[in-house]
């Protein structure tokens, strides 16, 4: 186990570099001049946006800007933003809110995902399940810039229970709507993988015997039938949080909430480079470790599952 | 006087479906004396499962109880609630499931799923007391390491010992009535007499009442005092054991004796010391007589038609050959251990064994399927270690294998013509309209209509899909046919009948088996030459009339004991 998380770990390195270079390129490669768009119709001094250029190496050739860059994260220092703020700050600004966004959003999903897709599969092809798996399909279907403009426009402005954006600070209880936005994709699937799954498993020999050892109705359901139900969905959840990282750039537009992903769109669209190669470099980070944790879980939920 | 346990009256069961609801059980009575056992014996799909599963009031998916009485004690089970079952299973019927893989929970240890059984049947309560109980049920099992093992998990135990977790299970309550469904098909012979042994002894000791379901006759007879036959959800003869297996009254009975590989080997012994002439013109009166199997007469007609040809040259030539496999952090593992054997031309040699002998890794590397870590391997002239990729590409198409599992050997998404013709195709043979000819000659060699081209293989059964799978493997007219366990997973009467069909595609073509079994029973039948495997090594090998008249060694003694119904006495 130790021996396989260390591998995984290893594993991370080349991975990190390659998505790092890549995003580096990519984001160099857009057109438009970002110190040009610093100044917009005023121009500067010429020395001045020569010192900048020195300032940021954007005179070098791109593999030595590249490089100068990595020596910066392995001090971890991610460099200074366009505007002048350290990269830094504005990660440790930013991502515990999208954080705690995206954590109330998996408690969310896998909260009511389970119970539901659980009640669902329990009784197959009863009205809970056709409404449930309707519903669910109806959410799946959805882009999430619709559901997160229509609960923004009925749950808070027109019945007013809830904030329409987020103030600053990004409280607990003003994060509640986006992350129930953020969470309806994911519910959905949840919904349904657990309810084929809790299907599958309700099927299984070892279930029919769990019974006819003679226990109730009420210890085989958690205890044989939804304990083994949840190996996939634990699986999927790995899968998701990439999901929600997207679905959190949406979502954190739509509410205004000061996360990573309002912050990263916009430096998208200034062009600048070192804060997006930053946040998505952390974003890979956390997604690679994530599915490492994933992994592991899904041996202590599998016992015949042992890593080496 | 009492009332008996058990009394079934009329009992219909029907599964809902699109079309309808489908009767798997049609009125069945029978009455079940305290202390007495039972045997419910009839071939898959005949409702003898779906009957126990009745019985429990466990019945899948949209099985429902549509007539009749389950009566226990004079307290009717069909109409009782879901929470007086509850109470009733466990403690008053146990349970042994048919297969040990699949009917322990892979994510709980043992010691857990056998504590929940103790616990929920109120035998006993605290965590200690409940651990002490646990570990003498599965002692009493037979599982003698068992405070040790407690912890571990099913994927940690072999079949053999999840059977015995599973028996220990059923009798943790001392329930009054054990219902055994097919508790050891899934096993080894030599584990499958082990287990029984148990469960027999067992079952006295504790004067539980035992209701056995098998699909095999011979073992239906020994184990049990009544015997009830089932066919297509009704009960065709029921009484006495030995009487229904010395004077089977209904067709399907008699056909289901004469099936039964483990009895007609057994007959076989028996002809040989008396006349052998007289017992071969009965064989021929019984094929003349009609479409009726009898492996009897399909074994003597092989042995007489290999004794004209006189010797042959080899085909299949192994010698010292050694397969290790590396296994991380624990060394290294010999499966195969320096094994030679020679197959002559035309004939049959059967490789015996349990499983993890090392009898599939021996026809993987024949198939060059596997590369052998030593050793040599030459078929028909060629040596295979030293073989191109062009040559193994041609000596493959006179090698084809069958392999057991007739549902997961053939593709799902393609339909039956295109499987048969798939060898055809890669070899480049013919053209796209001469394949479609062979395909028919084909299935008209393995007695199939033609209108299953165009079908795909769920919606076939079994014994079809083994056909299907000999086939394709005589579409390129091999000399040599690789058989890894073929008729293991059969009913005996599709058995019965591929075995036919493979002795007379010896006869008519002249092929090659090697014919791989645990099985000692279908040797019997098919086999010219006998090779015992155990451990990677080959313990013994000669003819097959040898083997079974004169073993040398215990190993292949305890094979042949294990053969059920070898020590009833029928009036052959």
């Amino acid at each position: 186990m130790l021996w396989y998380t260390g591998k995984r770990l290893l594993q991370v390195i080349p991975v990190l570099l390659g998505a790092t270079f890549l995003i580096y390129f990519m984001v160099f490669a857009m057109p438009g001049d970002p110190i040009a768009a610093l100044y917009g119709d005023r121009p500067p001094a010429p020395g001045v946006i020569e010192q900048i250029r020195e300032q940021y190496h954007l005179n070098d050739p791109l593999i030595v800007q590249y490089f100068y860059y990595l020596a910066g994260i392995f001090q971890g220092d991610f460099g200074v933003s366009y505007s002048g703020q350290p990269v830094n700050e504005i990660l440790a600004r930013t991502f515990p809110v999208t954080i705690r966004l995206a954590l109330l959003a998996i408690f969310f999903e896998m909260v009511a995902g389970i119970v539901i897709g659980l009640v669902s599969g329990l009784r197959k092809g009863g009205i809970f399940d056709a409404t449930g798996l309707g519903a669910s399909l109806v959410i799946i279907s959805l882009p999430i810039f619709v559901v997160g403009f229509a609960a923004q426009y009925f749950l808070a402005i027109q019945f007013g229970w809830f904030r329409p954006t987020v103030s600053s600070g990004a409280p607990i209880q003003d994060l509640i709507l986006p992350a129930l936005v953020l969470a309806t994709v994911g519910f959905a699937q949840i919904v349904r993988l657990t309810r084929s799954s809790v299907i599958e498993t309700s099927g299984l020999d070892f279930v029919r015997t769990a019974s006819s050892k003679g226990l109730t109705r009420r210890r085989v359901v958690p205890v044989h039938i939804l304990r083994n139900s949840l190996i996939p969905v634990v699986t999927y959840l790995g899968t998701d949080f990439g999901v929600l990282l997207v679905g959190a750039t949406v979502t954190e537009g739509i509410f205004n909430v000061p996360g990573v992903g309002r912050t990263l769109y916009q430096a998208v669209l200034r062009g600048e480079g070192p804060t997006v190669v930053s946040f998505v470099t952390i974003m890979v980070l956390m997604y690679l470790i994530v599915n490492l944790l994933i992994d592991l879980l899904y041996a202590v939920l599998d016992p015949r599952i042992r890593y080496a | 006087m009492s009332t008996p346990l058990l009394q079934v009256n009329d009992l219909e069961v029907g599964f809902r479906t699109q079309d309808g609801v489908v009767q798997a059980v049609r009125g069945v009575n029978f009455t079940l004396e305290r202390g007495g056992s039972l045997a419910i014996v009839g071939e898959s799909g005949s409702g003898k499962s779906t009957l126990a599963h009745a019985i429990i009031n466990l019945l899948p998916g949209t099985g429902h109880i549509s007539g009749g009485q389950v009566l226990l004690d004079g307290q009717d089970l069909a109409t009782a609630s879901e929470h007086e079952m509850e109470q009733i299973r466990g403690r008053k019927i146990g349970f042994v499931p048919q297969d040990p893989m699949s009917n322990l929970n892979p994510v709980w240890s043992i010691g857990f799923q056998v504590e929940e059984a103790i616990r929920a049947n109120g035998i006993a309560s605290g965590r200690k007391e409940v651990r002490q109980r646990a570990i003498r049920v599965l002692k009493e099992a037979g599982l003698q390491d068992a405070d040790r093992r407690l912890k571990q998990f099913p994927h940690q135990f072999s079949g053999g010992m999840r059977q015995r977790v599973l028996i220990g299970m059923g009798l943790a309550a001392s329930p009054q009535l054990l219902i055994a469904d097919e508790p050891t098909s899934a096993l080894d012979v030599t584990v499958q007499r082990v287990i029984l042994d148990h469960l027999e002894s067992l079952t006295r000791e504790l004067g539980t009442t035992l209701l056995f379901i098998t699909h095999d006759l011979g073992l239906a007879a020994e184990r049990a005092e009544q015997l009830l036959v089932m066919y297509k959800g009704r009960v065709v003869e029921s009484g006495p054991s030995v009487e229904i297996l010395q004077h089977p009254r209904h067709p399907y009975t008699q056909r289901l004796v004469a099936a039964a590989p483990s009895l007609a080997s057994r007959r076989i012994q028996a002809s040989g010391s008396i006349a052998a002439a007289e017992s071969s013109i009965a064989a021929e009166a019984s094929t003349a007589a009609g479409d009726e199997i009898d492996l009897i007469a399909t074994a003597e007609a092989r042995a007489e038609a290999l004794q004209a040809a006189g010797t042959r040259p080899p085909a299949i030539i192994v010698e010292n050959l050694t397969k290790v496999f590396k296994i991380r952090g624990a060394g290294e593992f010999t499966a195969v251990d320096d094994v030679s054997f020679q197959i002559p031309k035309g004939t049959t040699m059967a490789l015996v064994g349990e499983s993890g002998s090392g009898k599939s890794t021996v026809a993987k590397m024949l198939l060059k399927l596997e590369n052998a870590t030593s050793g040599k391997i030459v078929i028909d002239g060629n040596d295979l270690s030293t073989v191109s990729p062009k040559e193994l590409f041609r000596l493959r198409s006179q090698m084809q294998p069958v392999f057991q599992d007739p549902y997961g050997s053939l593709n799902p998404l393609r339909n039956i013509g295109n499987t048969i013709a798939e060898p055809l195709t890669i070899h480049k043979i013919g053209t796209k309209a001469s394949r479609r000819e062979r395909v028919f000659e084909l299935l008209e060699q393995v007695s199939l209509p033609r209108t299953l081209v165009s079908r795909y293989p769920n919606e076939l059964s079994g014994g079809q899909r083994q056909r299907i799978a000999i086939a394709r493997a005589l579409a390129l007219k091999p000399d040599i046919v690789i058989l890894d366990e073929a008729v293991s997973a059969l009913d005996v009467l599709v058995q019965a009948q591929i075995l036919r069909l493979l002795a007379d595609l010896q006869a008519e073509l002249g092929l090659t088996y090697l014919f791989i079994t645990h099985d000692l029973a279908v040797v019997r039948v098919i086999a010219d030459n006998v090779c015992v495997m155990q451990n990677g090594r080959i313990v013994e090998a000669a003819s097959t009339d040898e083997v079974f008249d004169n073993p040398k060694e215990q190993y292949t003694r305890d094979l042949l004991a294990a053969i059920p119904g070898a020590n009833i006495e029928l009036g052959a």
